[in-house]
């Protein structure tokens, strides 16, 4: 049995309507769980004065330098002590669940009871980098609750100026877009800059993640400074049952309008059967018992509308790799970049693929720790030092996929054209 | 004397196989199709014949210990011991007969987890730790999401829209929220009020004037301790020097707005992704249930669900109609603050006389 609750009346308008509520989740922990009761306490505090009661402070656990979420709180009474003692000291763990967020109910209980022993109780599933947020813990008991994560196989995320938690989509496990498997190449990335997420050491944060297909379900291309996301280089498979299926059920109307007239750069092209195009860059299927759909895939970009739309009847392709974009990130500072093309396609199936990809990231996060300034995101070491040197630091060739569209203005000095043009040429011999 | 038994920990990251649904570790990477038998029930299709049923319910994301062992005792009696968490924090649980699919979705709903967030619904809200964690936050995500979500649950549990609705919240202008249809963040309206008797003791001066992004904050001298000044005719209120330097304080319980932005997508389909853009700002920051921002988004919301065609996206749909028809639609004003005159902003201006009547 707990100490009283604190008088509530504004959180608990938000025990009313139909989603479930935090707050009366809150309360059921306040029943035995001290801490619980005081953080309403001060949420409640918090909602009176809309203002924030938090800061911040230095903890960690033994070996490790990052992964602890320090708050103690700044509600203090005219003694100095605090006026919610109990969550006066209500430190995050950040801890790793396993790639695409798979539980079996055991191991969710057994974290449910460590954090029931050692901590408030209050668990956010998940945070927005992909962590598990165990909530609310006294300082003394940050180090217990890590060792029993840690005895169970979860090690802690990051925290810092370090590589971050990473996350990926569900993928092959239950996904027919997948053109990777995102958990490997997660779990590998991980597990090589392990160092890089413990000890904070680098200029500011490095964020990977891992999307199967350019639906891109784990937001890489914002979200992270190393974006993975799937894609293919032969033709949009076909599957003429499916696709009869879906047109039966829905109409030719809908295929013109929802599918072809929806597509991006204008591949496809309703015809009548007999007249459908042959060619090693042409797929096609029969809607119908008069009409096909023909999809052009040298204009195909792999935007994925087709594919989601009439999924089975169109299929991604057989020849899959990843896409590799470099540079997303939020606001600060120099407002939100996209994360841009640096491989327009890697093939990621054998043991010397993923060592191939393994070694564009050290070559990226080497990079990134010599070069960028402090709280630099890669994107904005990019925009400051521009994107072609950042290829020559990586030692990664130019690609017309890398830009939207070449320069617009004179402003460069272009006196050793001559050389880049022999580079062109030996990259295009290279190639064929 | 002897020292202590320190514990060493055991680095590395968790293998995913051990909790994999059976069926999603025999047909990985070999699935085939999958439709949508109802919103909210996922049906899934291997090459290999075998079929997997997934149910996918809203939780709160913050959650007592008690929430998820009741998830755990639903995915025991009516799933088969496995689930799995989405990126906005719904909870799916699958089973591989179709006959289980009604039992788990009433047990679920008898809990009070509502069924959804599939397909061309709204999903559950991506947020971020506000007041009940954040050292520096300017609203409680918890509490606008909750109120947010009793507005649109109907939304979740319905595929009505034209497309998937992806909503976020942030409670600060740094945005962990992250891009989405319309995400909902805190705006700062004032400069941060600064307290010259800590900021000697407290910040690393420096770092404070390096994080600035339009430069206008300085070091000086105030009754003799070093501190900082801000320009204020420069400052845009974007609360990054809070941060390194709490005594300047960006928070203010009156000056915190609220802005609502639309358009995010990350998505490659179709068009190429996009970032949010404003479309309103200077609500109030009302908690407990910030009725303001909820009549924002609903409005936004029921415009875009009124004309949005099959398959649009909002940014796809705002391509479409244009911005003087979006702001018609939904009532919004448009004011000054939304032409873009940020470095690289000119490429937000309409260089054409491509014009809307």
């Amino acid at each position: 049995m707990a100490k009283p609750l604190h008088p509530t009346p504004l959180l608990d308008e938000l025990e009313k309507g139909p989603w479930p509520s935090f707050v009366t989740g809150l309360k059921r922990l306040a029943k035995d769980n001290d801490m619980a009761v005081d953080l309403l306490g001060q949420l409640e505090h918090s909602y009176e004065t809309r203002m924030g009661y938090w800061k911040g402070g230095t903890l960690g656990v033994v070996g490790y330098g990052g992964g602890i979420i320090p708050r103690f709180s700044e509600i203090k009474n005219p003694d100095g002590s605090y006026r919610f003692p109990d969550a006066g000291e209500f430190h995050t763990l950040r801890i790793m669940p396993s790639a695409g967020m798979h539980y079996d109910t055991a191991t969710l209980r057994q974290l449910c009871d460590v954090w029931q022993k050692h901590g408030s109780g209050l668990i956010a599933l998940h945070g927005q980098s992909g962590d598990i947020m165990f909530q609310g813990a006294s300082s003394e008991n940050v180090q217990k609750a890590f060792d029993e994560f840690n005895e169970m196989g979860f090690d802690l995320g990051g925290a810092g100026p370090a590589l971050r938690t990473s996350a990926s989509c569900i993928g092959a496990a239950r996904c027919e877009q997948s053109c990777f498997d995102e958990a490997k190449a997660h779990h590998l990335v991980i597990n090589k800059f392990l160092d890089d997420l413990h000890r904070p050491a680098l200029p500011y944060k490095f964020k990977f993640k891992f999307s199967g297909c350019p639906n891109d379900c784990t937001n890489s291309i914002q979200r992270s400074d190393f974006a993975t996301i799937g894609t293919w280089r032969d033709n949009i498979r076909t599957d003429e049952a499916m696709a009869k299926k879906w047109v039966a059920k829905h109409g030719v109307t809908k295929l013109v309008n929802e599918v072809i007239g929806m597509c991006p750069t204008r591949a496809m092209q309703l015809k009548e059967a007999a007249a459908v195009a042959a060619g090693a860059n042409i797929s096609s299927v029969k809607v119908n018992d008069t009409q096909a759909l023909e999809i052009d895939n040298k204009s195909c970009v792999r935007c994925m509308h087709c594919i989601n739309v009439m999924t089975g009847g169109l299929q991604i392709g057989k020849d899959k790799g990843v896409t590799i974009l470099i540079g997303g990130k939020s606001v600060l500072k120099i407002g939100a970049t996209m994360g841009s093309v640096i491989i327009p396609f890697m093939p990621l199936s054998t043991d010397e693929d993923y060592e191939a990809y393994l070694d564009l990231g050290q070559r990226v996060m080497d990079f990134f720790a010599e070069n960028a300034l402090e709280h630099e995101r890669t994107g904005e070491m990019i925009e400051r030092i521009g994107l072609a040197n950042f290829l020559e630091g990586i030692e990664v060739e130019i690609d017309p996929n890398m830009i939207n569209r070449p320069r617009m203005n004179p402003y460069t000095n272009m006196a050793g054209w001559d050389e880049e043009v022999a580079k062109a040429e030996a990259r295009k011999a290279a190639a064929a | 004397m002897a020292q202590p038994q320190v514990r060493k920990p055991i680095e590395g990251f968790l293998d995913n196989k051990k909790f994999l649904h059976p069926k999603f570790a025999a047909n990985y990477g070999n699935w085939l199709t999958h439709d949508r038998p109802r919103p909210g029930v996922m049906h899934h299709v291997s090459r290999s014949g075998d079929e997997v049923w997934t149910v996918r319910a809203g939780t709160q994301r913050q959650m007592d210990h008690y929430t998820i062992r009741k998830l755990c005792d639903i995915a025991d009696s009516h799933g088969e011991g496995f689930m799995r968490f989405t990126m906005r924090s719904n909870v799916e649980i699958s089973v591989s007969s179709e006959a289980k699919v009604a039992p788990l979705i009433a047990e679920l709903e008898k809990a009070g987890f509502p069924i959804g967030g599939t397909g061309n619904s709204v999903s559950m809200v991506a947020h971020t730790q506000g007041w009940m964690h954040c050292d520096i936050p300017g609203t409680d995500a918890s509490g606008v999401v909750k109120s947010m979500m009793d507005n649109l649950i109907e939304e979740f549990k319905h595929e009505e829209m034209p497309n998937r609705v992806k909503l976020s919240t942030s409670c600060c202008e740094i945005n962990c929220g992250g891009q989405a249809d319309i995400a909902v963040v805190v705006q700062y309206t004032k400069p941060p009020k600064i307290n010259h008797d800590l900021v000697s003791a407290i910040c690393e001066r420096p770092t404070v004037v390096a994080r600035c992004p339009v430069a206008a904050i300085r070091p000086t001298i105030v009754n003799g301790k070093p501190s900082l000044e801000v320009d204020e005719k420069k400052c845009v209120c974007c609360g990054a020097c809070f941060p390194p330097c709490p005594p300047m304080q960006i928070n203010d319980p009156e000056s915190n707005k609220i802005a609502i932005w639309v358009g995010g997508k990350n998505s490659n389909a179709r068009s190429k992704p996009t970032f949010h853009k404003l479309v309103a700002a200077g609500l109030p920051n009302n908690a407990p249930r910030w009725p303001e921002v909820n009549a924002v988004v609903k409005k936004i919301l029921m415009a875009y669900k009124a004309d949005g065609r099959p398959w649009e996206r909002m940014a796809d749909w705002i391509d479409r109609i244009g911005w003087p028809a979006f702001f018609e639609k939904t009532d919004l004003p448009f004011t000054k603050y939304m032409i873009d005159d940020w470095r690289g902003g000119r490429v937000n201006l309409n260089a054409s006389a491509q014009v809307r009547f």
